[in-house]
């Protein structure tokens, strides 16, 4: 009368055959694609790939190559300025919509419609705006201002910080959406026994409200991190690195290596350290977010 | 072999035991209620019996055929559900319906079908309405009806009352039981955690803790008779009253806690008969009267009343019997208050003793 | 800043995110013109001067002549409007390599966009869908790995992506196009329906197994007509993602089949010939124009798709 177990692999076929697609894209290109570019990071490949190991040598060139150098410097200052000054102005703008004003969709809608947009097409705008010829500089300077000097895509000292306007133009709302999200998700009687206790509004929000929202500050500052690695198309499109290399970015080392210079173990090598840089983001957070979960139980 | 039944069902989720060797005979047409507090297995069991649970080990049989491996919809079974689980796009009769579109019976054998569970649950001027258009009460005739019109062989529910409110409750536990007296010949296996559905419905009622059965009879037996503390305290409101002391024998068995003294001549004990050392003394608050009624009851006492409780019908008095809290009811029009001194007085032949070490009943 | 391609805001982000506009909770407003309102609406005045002006600029540039755009300021209206540069970008605009504008390039998005959305919601549904309902052994270490893949740079995974799909002899064509924006479109889809299809009540779907419903029959006849919000913020996700998408145009395809953010940055960045402004950006205002639309016609579900994740790449 007993029956045995029957194999369990056919068990739940359907939902096998149909999650197949995902099993397939995180083994062969998430992980595998992973692993097979760490690995030829060690070899000497040129224009095709091959397994010709020649041990740290491509890091060893990457690291004294002044492009590779620059693209480091620009991506950190781009990186600490774009968190800062994208958690600042969204958190602001947030707290600002939240005060039961009156067209606040409105207000919104018009913060948060650069996000919608390509970032091509917002470097191409900012591209134009920023024109010394006839963009900001040249307007200011007809209104009588004559000495007004704001050239950051011409002047290699400054034009990361012509990329970060432009960066900061398309992001902020969608910091300014979570955010939103997160204070709309405080519990109201937080501000009402705030408000019977006589703390002042600026204290209610530094001191109670944004140490509650710290889940929503994690996410969105690994949101934010793990794009600016990937800071490529924006670059591309309002200076394409220029002027010279001033404004060149690890992304687009990794494209122009590969795709233009022939030199893939070049690129394989930069893009290993792309991944190494998002891991030390990534792993701080993933011991916060779930070795903390398991704490709590 | 009965209409369900479960041999030496294991079921483990990871290192969490969930339910241990767990043995079960329904016969056909009886309803059994698993009844537990949450957490202690008895949906997990229900699910089990599904087909909803892959369980680890063991085997199920409905209706003599070992359905062990099959799925839900291959065992014959109805299941209706704390949440309804209507089918929220879909309009009472798309609900009645889907199961037997599945199972590709002909269309006018549906409507046949339809028509008849409509009638029965008394839901047929709301079968073009959508579940989101419906009371809960209605909401759970449609869900009984959707088990109902698939003609099956057992029904399974799974706390279908408890998200309705007290009076629904009342209405549809009655229902649920001219549901059985009609359905003859369907078993039905019932999950809760409210002892009154248990003991108004239930031809045998199991009390399952921790993933295992405590004790398995009709209600009168699991009332009057519990095998262990557990089972004893689980059933019955107010619950019982327990008096911890130990056990003495001299001519006959005397159950002593402190200065009071309790004769056991007229206690039936079970199985080797009475043992000595710890034990807990049981008996229910109905079982304990007061005043006249307490007069010709074998044990009397003199208790101070401490708090009442007025219940209407009747009223909840709250005592000491040295030291030990004893509660009892009175009938409500009787004149009670705090600080009055009482004789009670009760029999130990209704108690239930248990062993102070196992905690079953001796 | 960002391009968010990545994912998890924490549920919690997500539950609130959908009734973020639930309403206001900030202190009372009182009178009209205390100091405090002329401060507040002043603010958010300036700031939303800050995000208009970009797109101020691009229309009234568009509109303007080349000769106007020399003498006057970018910010002044236009005196004259033409529509020439529209035409012109539409039509004739220079790449370097041919002179047929904006156009093919819009046909080539479209022939990109429609099936990678259609594709990847199908897979990324069913995918989210047996996580949620049918949970089998292994799934959730495939389910981690996904995630974390969305995490990693695109420039780790591009060229094992070339060889796979040369080896496919898809490189360089629409069809391996639409399977690289299906792949990288996986990990936030699937998430954000994993956790739609775990929000809908265990119990309908045990319902559903003891009616008989098999897998597919479970998905096509209770999930899915219940679904149709999640299904519309995926396709909004999608949409706007893909359209914008450069790098995996620039990588994966030919120049016959460049999506348009790559045509129009060739037109824009050619070093060849006389720079027009006016007919720059106009291609610019006509390439953003498909996700300005999707932005304004779905309002609230857009906000949804954010903060279900991420929107771009």
């Amino acid at each position: 009368m007993t029956q045995r177990r029957p194999n369990q692999l056919f068990r739940n076929l359907n939902a096998k055959i149909a999650a197949l697609p995902m099993i397939l894209t995180a083994t062969v290109v998430f992980a595998g694609g992973t692993a097979w570019t760490v690995l030829y990071s060690f070899t000497d490949s040129g224009l095709l790939p091959k397994l010709d190991f020649v041990g740290l040598a491509q890091y060893e060139r990457l690291w004294g190559t002044p492009r590779w150098l620059v693209s480091i410097e620009n991506l950190f200052i781009f990186g600490i300025c774009s968190l800062i000054f994208s958690m600042l102005i969204g958190f602001i703008l947030a707290a600002l919509l939240d005060q039961k004003i009156r067209f606040e969709n409105t207000f919104r809608t018009i913060f948060l419609y650069p996000f919608a947009l390509s970032f091509i097409v917002t470097g191409l705008v900012w591209q134009w705006l920023l024109n010394p010829q006839f963009g900001i500089q040249a307007v200011v300077r007809s209104w009588g201002w004559e000495n007004f000097n704001f050239n950051p895509l011409y002047n290699a000292d400054i034009v990361i910080y012509g990329v970060l306007i432009a960066a900061l133009w398309q992001g902020t709302g969608l910091v300014m959406c979570l955010m939103l999200a997160g204070l709309r998700g405080i519990d109201e009687d937080i501000w009402k026994a705030a408000r019977v206790d006589g703390i002042p509004m600026w204290k209610t929000y530094l001191f109670i409200v944004i140490p509650m929202m710290r889940p929503v500050f994690i996410t969105t500052i690994v949101l934010i991190a793990s794009g600016i690695v990937r800071v490529y198309d924006l670059v591309v499109a309002q200076t394409s690195g220029g002027p010279g290399i001033a404004s060149e970015v690890p992304a687009k080392y990794v494209y122009d290596m590969m795709f233009a210079s022939q030199n893939l173990g070049q690129g394989f090598a930069a893009s290993t350290m792309m991944l190494l840089s998002v891991v030390i983001v990534i792993i701080p957070w993933a011991y916060l977010e779930f070795g903390g979960r398991k704490r709590h139980g | 072999m009965g209409s369900v039944s479960v041999n030496k069902l294991h079921l483990s989720f990871g290192d969490v035991e969930v339910l241990k060797d767990l043995d079960l005979n329904v016969e056909q047409g009886e309803f059994l209620v698993l009844l537990g507090s949450s957490g202690c297995g008895k949906s997990t069991l229900l699910n089990c019996i599904a087909g909803l649970l892959d369980i680890t080990d063991g085997q199920i049989f409905i209706k003599e055929r070992n359905v062990t491996w099959e799925q839900p919809r291959d065992r014959g079974i109805g299941m209706v559900f704390q949440s309804y689980a209507l089918y929220p796009q879909m309009t009472v009769e798309g609900n009645l319906a889907f199961g037997l579109k599945n199972a590709g019976v002909p269309r006018d054998e549906i409507s046949k079908r339809v028509a008849r569970a409509a009638e029965i649950l008394h839901i047929g001027p709301l079968l073009k309405r959508k579940p989101a258009q419906l009371s809960g009460g209605q909401r759970q005739r449609v869900a009984i009806g959707r088990a109902l019109v698939r003609d099956v062989d057992v029904f399974l529910f799974d706390e279908p009352l408890s998200n309705l409110d007290a009076k629904l409750r009342a209405e549809l536990r009655v229902e649920i039981k001219r549901l059985h007296q009609k359905l003859e010949d369907t078993t039905m296996i019932y999950v809760t955690h409210d002892q009154i559905e248990a003991m108004t419905l239930a031809d045998r009622i199991a009390i399952m803790r921790a993933g295992a059965i405590q004790q398995l009879g009709d209600p009168h037996t699991i009332y009057n008779k519990p095998v262990n503390k557990y089972v004893a305290g689980f059933v019955g409101s107010p619950s019982i009253n327990f008096i911890g002391g130990t056990l003495e024998q001299g001519s006959e068995p005397v159950f002593v806690a402190g200065s009071t003294k309790i004769g056991l001549e007229r206690y039936a004990f079970s199985g080797a008969g009475p043992t000595q050392g710890k034990a807990t003394f049981g008996i229910r608050p109905e079982h304990v009267f007061m005043d006249k009624g307490a007069e010709d009851q074998p044990f009397r006492a003199e208790v101070e009343v401490e708090v009442i409780e007025p219940m209407g019908a009747d009223t909840l008095v709250w005592s000491r019997l040295d030291g030990n809290e004893l509660r009892f009811r009175v009938d409500g029009q009787t004149h009670v208050k705090k600080g009055d001194r009482r004789w009670i007085g009760f029999d130990p032949a209704r108690a239930s003793i248990f062993d102070g070490q196992t905690e079953m009943r001796l | 800043m960002a391009n968010v391609g990545a994912i998890n805001v924490t549920t919690a982000s997500v539950d609130a995110a959908a009734d973020a506009m639930a309403g206001p909770r900030g202190a009372r407003p009182r009178r009209m013109l205390s100091r405090r309102n002329i401060f507040l609406y002043g603010a958010l005045f300036i700031a939303a001067v800050y995000y208009l002006l970009p797109l101020y600029v691009m229309v009234v540039t568009s509109v303007k002549g080349m000769p106007e755009i020399r003498l006057g300021n970018i910010f002044s209206p236009p005196m004259e409007i033409t529509f020439e540069p529209w035409v012109k970008a539409w039509a004739t605009a220079c790449t370097g390599l041919n002179c047929e504008g904006l156009s093919r390039g819009f046909w080539n998005s479209v022939q990109i966009t429609v099936p990678s959305v259609l594709l990847s919601i199908v897979i990324a549904s069913l995918n989210g869908y047996a996580l949620a309902n049918w949970r089998f052994k292994g799934a959730n270490l495939f389910f981690t790995i996904l995630i974390v893949g969305a995490f990693i740079p695109y420039q780790v995974m591009i060229y094992p992506i070339v060889i796979l799909l040369r080896e496919m002899g898809l490189y360089g064509s629409l069809t391996g196009l639409v399977l690289v924006h299906t792949i990288f479109g996986m990990p936030i889809l699937t998430l954000l329906f994993r956790n739609y299809f775990s929000s809908v009540p265990e119990e309908l779907f045990k319902a559903a197994r003891v009616d008989g419903a098999g897998f597919w029959g479970i998905y096509f006849k209770i999930m899915l007509p219940m679904s149709l919000p999640i299904f519309v913020v995926a396709m909004i996700i999608q949409v706007t993602g893909i359209w914008n998408d450069f790098l995996f145009g620039v990588v994966y395809a030919r120049p016959e089949t460049y999506p348009m953010t790559v045509q129009l940055n060739n037109i824009i960045n050619s070093t060849q010939g006389v720079k027009e402004y006016n007919v720059n950006m106009a291609a610019t205002i006509i390439t953003g124009l498909v996700p300005l639309i999707v932005y304004f016609a779905s309002g609230r579900l857009f906000v949804r798709g954010i903060a279900a994740g991420a929107v771009k790449g």
